[in-house]
């Protein structure tokens, strides 16, 4: 599904953010990504989405080279791939429904079908009943797990999430882990990157550990 | 097929949502955009107008002669052969005073004038067709003709028509330049309005990116916003010509009726309009064009 083949990334400047990485992700797997800030997480997720390319060496996602992949095709990637981000990006200019919409708009699904699966979505969450809230009007457990209802709506191959539990308390956290564990279990292939080490022990699973963007220990 | 015909009136409905959230904003682009359009397009009502009132006169040059109130009945006839043996001449038409009179009363509307005359204050007339038609010509001939006994007056009529096609031919180059600078002024406020939007809506473009939108979905709502305001705009330069040709025509009613005949300016036809309104819209897309192209591909998330 997921393939590093001596990957390095190099920012101008001369910082590198990873340095040699060889890994493969399987289909269907769930896999940790663990190491300080600054350790080359986020840059790891960056290459999978696209949002960023290697300096040398394949990042092989569904098969697709994103060193050399073209402009036009980076679009359709990233309908496959469910983005989670720290930060959520959620737009508060619209509804929490409307922005579960989007994802589906984009890809140009029919209104009333989309509707049906947003508002799915959102129960999935446990939040169809603030649909009509601004996403602002949200607490941050809440904006993360509308953020995670956009990222599953249109039922992508494979979730990234950056850091979803890192400013939630233990419960949130929990249930937010129990959302995924439920992707996990229809299929989805997960990379969560994280440093809670509470959750790790508690939905046990593979983990990369990064250290100054180099894999480290025998988790290849 | 139905679900994009459905997206894309999504995608109208949201952009006027977009212009009424911002009414003011909106408003006056609008009405610039407007007043930018009304002046070319003003002036080509004017031109159709004048074009209208020449239209009626033949360009093809005579020369009218005025014989003295004074000249005898055989004095004339004397006249009229002497003319017609002219080398420089191709016909001649004769027109008597009573002729003369009675089409004046027809013509424009000067009975009330005409009537109260006790006696037919205009002069026979002889209309000259010359055989040539260059202006050196036409001038000479005039020249020849004013020396002649008897003839009060003579007139080369072609002169004035002559000129007034110059001076529409004049307005339609002035009208051309006005419309095409102001077409790019519109191009322009389009592209300025476009940027703006983008630059306020960055975040919204990098998530929509991030989530998988292609250029062309994220482009939509931009062209789409440009295509109505410059609609818009067409229709508020619709307006401001039609108000202002109706006002204009108000008072040239009391101007002609002083004259006692028919001056009016030309209303914008509906091929005209429709004209206008699909112009505006296609400059304010190509405005918004211009503008994503620009700045869009510089958004790209991080």
């Amino acid at each position: 599904m997921i393939q590093f083949n001596q990957v390095y990334k190099r920012y101008p400047g001369g910082h590198e953010a990873l340095r040699d990485l060889s890994f493969e992700i399987t289909e269907g797997e769930m896999v940790y990504l663990t190491g300080h800030s600054g350790a080359g997480k986020s840059t790891l997720l960056k290459l999978i989405a696209a949002i960023e390319r290697p300096t040398s060496g394949s990042v092989l996602v569904k098969g697709q080279n994103i060193r050399s992949i073209k402009r036009e095709a980076i679009p359709a990637l990233r309908r496959n791939i469910g983005l989670i981000f720290q930060d959520h990006k959620l737009l508060f200019d619209r509804s929490a429904f409307d922005n579960v919409m989007l994802p589906l708009q984009i890809g140009g699904f029919d209104h009333r079908e989309s509707a049906k699966r947003a508002r799915a979505a959102l129960d999935k969450v446990g939040l169809l009943a603030r649909e009509k809230a601004n996403p602002i009007s949200l607490s941050g457990g809440e904006q993360q797990r509308l953020c995670i209802a956009r990222a599953i709506v249109n039922r992508p191959a494979i979730l990234l999430a950056d850091e979803p539990t890192g400013n939630l308390d233990s419960d949130y956290a929990n249930e937010i882990m129990h959302i995924f564990k439920s992707f996990h279990q229809v299929g989805v292939t997960l990379i969560l990157s994280t440093h809670d080490e509470r959750v790790m022990q508690q939905f046990p699973s593979r983990a990369l550990h990064l250290q100054q963007g180099e894999l480290q220990g025998a988790a290849r | 097929m139905i679900s994009n015909l459905i997206a894309h009136l999504r995608t109208l409905l949201a952009t006027l949502q977009r212009l009424l959230h911002t009414p003011a904003a909106s408003f006056l682009n609008i009405t610039i955009i407007g007043i930018a359009l009304s002046l070319p397009v003003g002036g080509y009502v004017l031109l159709k107008s004048l074009q209208q009132l020449g239209g009626g006169l033949s360009s093809t040059p005579q020369i009218s002669l005025y014989l003295a109130a004074d000249t005898s009945a055989s004095e004339v006839a004397r006249i009229g052969e002497k003319l017609k043996q002219h080398a420089a001449i191709e016909h001649i038409d004769f027109i008597s005073r009573s002729d003369a009179l009675q089409h004046l009363q027809q013509a424009s509307g000067l009975a009330d004038v005409t009537g109260g005359l006790n006696r037919n204050p205009l002069p026979d007339a002889y209309i000259v067709q010359p055989k040539l038609n260059d202006a050196m010509a036409l001038e000479s001939l005039r020249d020849e003709l004013n020396n002649w006994p008897h003839l009060e007056q003579v007139q080369l009529d072609s002169a004035w028509a002559h000129r007034l096609q110059a001076l529409i031919r004049f307005g339609r180059w002035t009208v051309v330049i006005l419309a095409a600078l102001l077409s790019f002024a519109l191009v322009a406020i389009t592209f300025n309005t476009i940027r703006l939007q983008i630059l306020t809506r960055r975040e919204e473009i990098e998530v929509t990116k991030l989530i998988g939108a292609n250029d062309s979905f994220i482009r939509r709502p931009f062209l789409y916003f440009g295509f109505i305001q410059g609609l818009f705009g067409g229709i508020a330069a619709w307006m401001i010509v039609s108000a202002s040709t109706l006002l204009l025509n108000l008072a040239l009613d009391d101007l002609a009726l002083l004259y006692s005949s028919h001056i009016s300016l030309a209303s914008l036809s509906l091929a005209d309009s429709f004209t206008l309104l699909g112009f505006s819209a296609y400059l304010g897309w190509l405005g918004a064009w211009f503008s994503v192209s620009q700045h869009l591909w510089q958004i790209e998330p991080r």
